[in-house]
């Protein structure tokens, strides 16, 4: 049964989208000139404003460029990566805080993500059933992703502060904690407080695109389940899962990408501490306040191939997933 | 209609009026926002521009010094004309000093005569004037004079007697049903300000300033690693956890909301503790920091801040103007006795208004010409490195993953492949 199912669902239209004409017809021809026109434009903006500002930033990679006189930077080859000088090594990868911020962020990414998967498709499940006023919960599920980051951030940062916070007073008050806990300060619980509050922002938009597959699922293969009397777990692991994969995994790819570039939310609720430094917090720290811009450009630099590795690592092994779950 | 009509022909005719006094200029002035710092700012440059004819736009900025810093450094590096005059702490003069105006070119040689010897020759790098003093700085202790006298306590002259003073009335308060009294609040988080506080520590118990005025680091003795266990003894025990993030402003909310029975804090908290919607107004007294233990000695953070203007701006002499008011002895004077801004004029701290305002700026006149300097001059460019070094490796500490011995000898460590690289 599942087959027949899998060829009726999304990832059945998708692939007609991608069925190719003949080679070498005149159809084909025009239209992929086409193609090329419309995309021009956006090729080049991209080129000016993300293609310049990267190949900017690998060529300072390489400088010992400083914030206080741009101008005056000399090549200094892989110094700012790797040098080894006087008996020990130099460069950002022979430190031991740049370790510790991908650590932190790798951390943060997996931990994070996972829970914003499962709580989000949680959500949906909810919001895709029937119920009475629907729409207005609907809409209050997006608040937390209309929110800026930096204004959530700062206001959890209140809400988790240890003397007037509210946190902490309804905790001491249902009595699940009998003192104060300093959530942002304190290093064993500073990271899970980020993390939690980045799943509570982030939730609404895992949750909205897994609504939006739930919609768009085939009534009768779960009136089909119901006559079977197939117990509810079994058809949502069974039948559910398997359809929305497809939405769980650009959800999941859209949200790797922004957690492993984390910036604001850690650096709003416990600044430059190193227990939660990610690696855009650390690059921000040597460019801008230590003015070392060939070095932070190399950090930068080292946080933009570990971001790409991932994505073709995570688009690999998902293409792998989807070939197999769909044959 | 009709009334529109007129009331709009009027609206026409002052803008006109305005416009027409073209040499009307607009300045932008970028100031600090901790405590008072904003409103005073504002009311000075009122003054100004009452006297001038001008319009100055104030600006507010990051209250934490470090991202005050960056903030600058960014504007300053794209040679932009965006802020003409900044405020800026006692430890930048040196790193931004190729962005700033030379003050003595426009103002004349004497434009800092009068103010403390040391805070004008630590603004004039290679001979050049690069900021006016407009208040220094030096960390004082506040303590609840009326709990120590409760309890019958003086104030404590040593480290060791403030933890014990602060742990017994803080345990008593709380068993009287005050379950949210600390014994002390301070700048734990990292960042700047606790390279202050623990530079206090670490010279009070005689253990050197980090780094030495030749550029020799010190920082791995035993006095330093006795002043950091100290301190690290205290969270948890007389601060709160929190205060591990905390920078001025969270402290001075716990300390004047009758939360703590002392807190370390710069000057200007005394007029913010005295006003009328403080809970613990009159209650308060200030003091020098302690010392650590029978041998040490008090020792002060020097912070404090200067105006600067920006080479970049349009109105270079406008803005040294503004620079010369704002740090004139008038001026000064103001702040001092409306909210205890330390000034930088020596005559000042003569002066029985300023006195009967701010009585511990007679008391402590030592201490605040005696504070202890931040090693940012032997430094140079590598200070922010280092001062994020001490911070970190001091929050380290704190929150309890190293003790002193082995977080002084770590970061010695460190200093040492910073001086090899970077200075």
């Amino acid at each position: 049964m599942s087959t027949s199912i899998k060829h009726d669902d999304a990832p059945a239209g998708a692939r007609s989208f991608t069925t190719k004409p003949r080679r070498g017809t005149k159809v084909r021809r025009q239209r992929v000139k086409a193609a090329w026109l419309f995309l021009a434009p956006m090729l080049i903006a991209l080129t000016l404003v993300a293609g310049w500002p990267l190949v900017r930033t690998f060529f300072l990679s390489f400088t010992d460029a400083s914030l206080s006189d741009l101008g005056a930077a000399n090549l200094i080859g892989f110094e700012n990566y790797l040098v080894y000088d006087d008996g020990s090594w130099y460069g950002v990868l022979a430190d031991s805080v740049w370790w510790q911020s991908v650590w932190n962020t790798v951390y943060f990414s997996v931990v994070s993500v996972s829970l914003e998967v499962v709580f989000g498709v949680i959500v949906a499940l909810i919001l895709n059933a029937e119920f009475k006023g629907r729409v207005i919960v609907r809409a209050a599920v997006l608040i937390p992703w209309a929110i800026p980051t930096i204004v959530s951030a700062q206001m959890w940062a209140w809400m988790l502060n240890d003397q007037f916070g509210i946190i902490n007073h309804l905790l001491m008050s249902v009595g699940i904690i009998d003192a104060p806990i300093a959530w942002t300060a304190n290093a064993v619980y500073s990271m899970w407080a980020v993390i939690m509050v980045d799943v509570w922002k982030t939730i609404p938009f895992v949750a909205l695109l897994v609504l939006a597959a739930l919609q768009m699922l085939p009534k009768d293969c779960y009136e089909a389940a119901e006559v079977d009397g197939i117990h509810p777990l079994r058809v949502f692991f069974k039948v559910t899962l398997p359809l929305i994969t497809p939405a769980l995994m650009v959800a999941v790819i859209f949200r790797l990408l922004d957690a492993l570039r984390v910036f604001d939310v850690i650096y709003v609720l416990t600044s430059n501490s190193t227990s939660t430094m990610s690696m855009s917090v650390y690059a921000r720290q040597q460019l801008v306040e230590f003015q070392d811009v060939g070095y932070g450009s190399a950090a930068s630099t080292l946080l933009f191939l570990i971001i790409a590795l991932a994505t073709v690592a995570y688009l690999y092994v998902g293409r792998k997933q989807i070939q197999l779950g769909g044959d | 209609m009709k009334k529109t009509l007129i009331t709009s022909a009027i609206a026409i005719a002052s803008t006109l009026s305005v416009t027409s006094q073209a040499q009307a200029e607009e300045l932008t002035i970028s100031c600090g926002a901790v405590g008072a710092e904003l409103t005073l700012c504002q009311e000075g440059v009122a003054a100004w521009e009452e006297k001038t004819g001008h319009s100055v736009d104030v600006v507010s900025t990051p209250n934490s010094s470090t991202e005050r810093l960056s903030l600058y450094q960014q504007i300053l590096s794209a040679n932009s004309s965006d802020i003409d005059v900044m405020q800026i702490d006692v430890v930048w003069p040196g790193l931004l000093a190729n962005h700033l105006l030379d003050l003595r070119e426009v103002l004349g040689d004497d434009a800092a005569a009068g103010h403390f010897d040391t805070i004008v020759t630590n603004n004039t790098i290679n001979e050049r004037l690069v900021a006016m003093p407009w208040f220094t700085d030096a960390g004082v202790l506040y303590y609840r004079e009326d709990l120590l006298e409760k309890y019958g306590h003086e104030a404590p002259t040593t480290w060791q007697e403030l933890t014990e003073i602060a742990r017994e009335i803080q345990n008593a308060e709380r068993a009287a049903g005050k379950e949210g009294m600390q014994g002390y609040v301070f700048q734990g988080r990292a960042y700047e300000g606790l390279t202050v506080n623990a530079l206090e520590w670490v010279a009070s118990f005689g253990g050197g300033n980090v780094v030495e005025t030749d550029g020799e680091i010190s920082i791995n003795n035993e006095h330093a690693a006795e002043a950091l266990d100290l301190a690290a003894s205290w969270i948890g025990d007389i601060s709160p956890n929190g205060v591990l993030n905390y920078t001025e402003e969270e402290a001075r909310g716990v300390f004047q909301s009758g939360g703590a029975v002392f807190m370390r804090n710069w000057p200007y908290a005394w007029a913010l503790a005295q006003s009328e919607d403080s809970d613990v107004r009159g209650k308060v007294g200030v003091t020098q920091l302690p010392a650590g233990g029978e041998n040490g000695q008090s020792a002060a953070g020097l912070g404090g801040w200067n105006l600067a203007v920006s080479r970049y701006s349009e109105h270079p002499e406008l803005a040294a103007d503004l620079v010369a008011f704002l740090t004139g002895e008038e001026e000064q004077k103001r702040r001092a006795i409306q909210a205890s801004y330390n000034p930088t004029i020596d005559a000042l701290y003569q002066d029985d208004e300023v006195l009967e305002a701010v009585p511990f700026f007679g008391t402590l006149y030592d201490t605040f010409v005696n504070a202890v300097a931040r090693p940012s001059a032997p430094t140079g460019d590598a200070y922010g490195r280092v001062s994020n070094a001490f911070f970190s490796t001091t929050h380290d500490v704190l929150s309890g993953t190293k003790d002193g011995t082995q977080a002084v000898a770590d970061l010695e460590d460190e200093l040492a492949r910073l001086k090899r690289r970077n200075w």
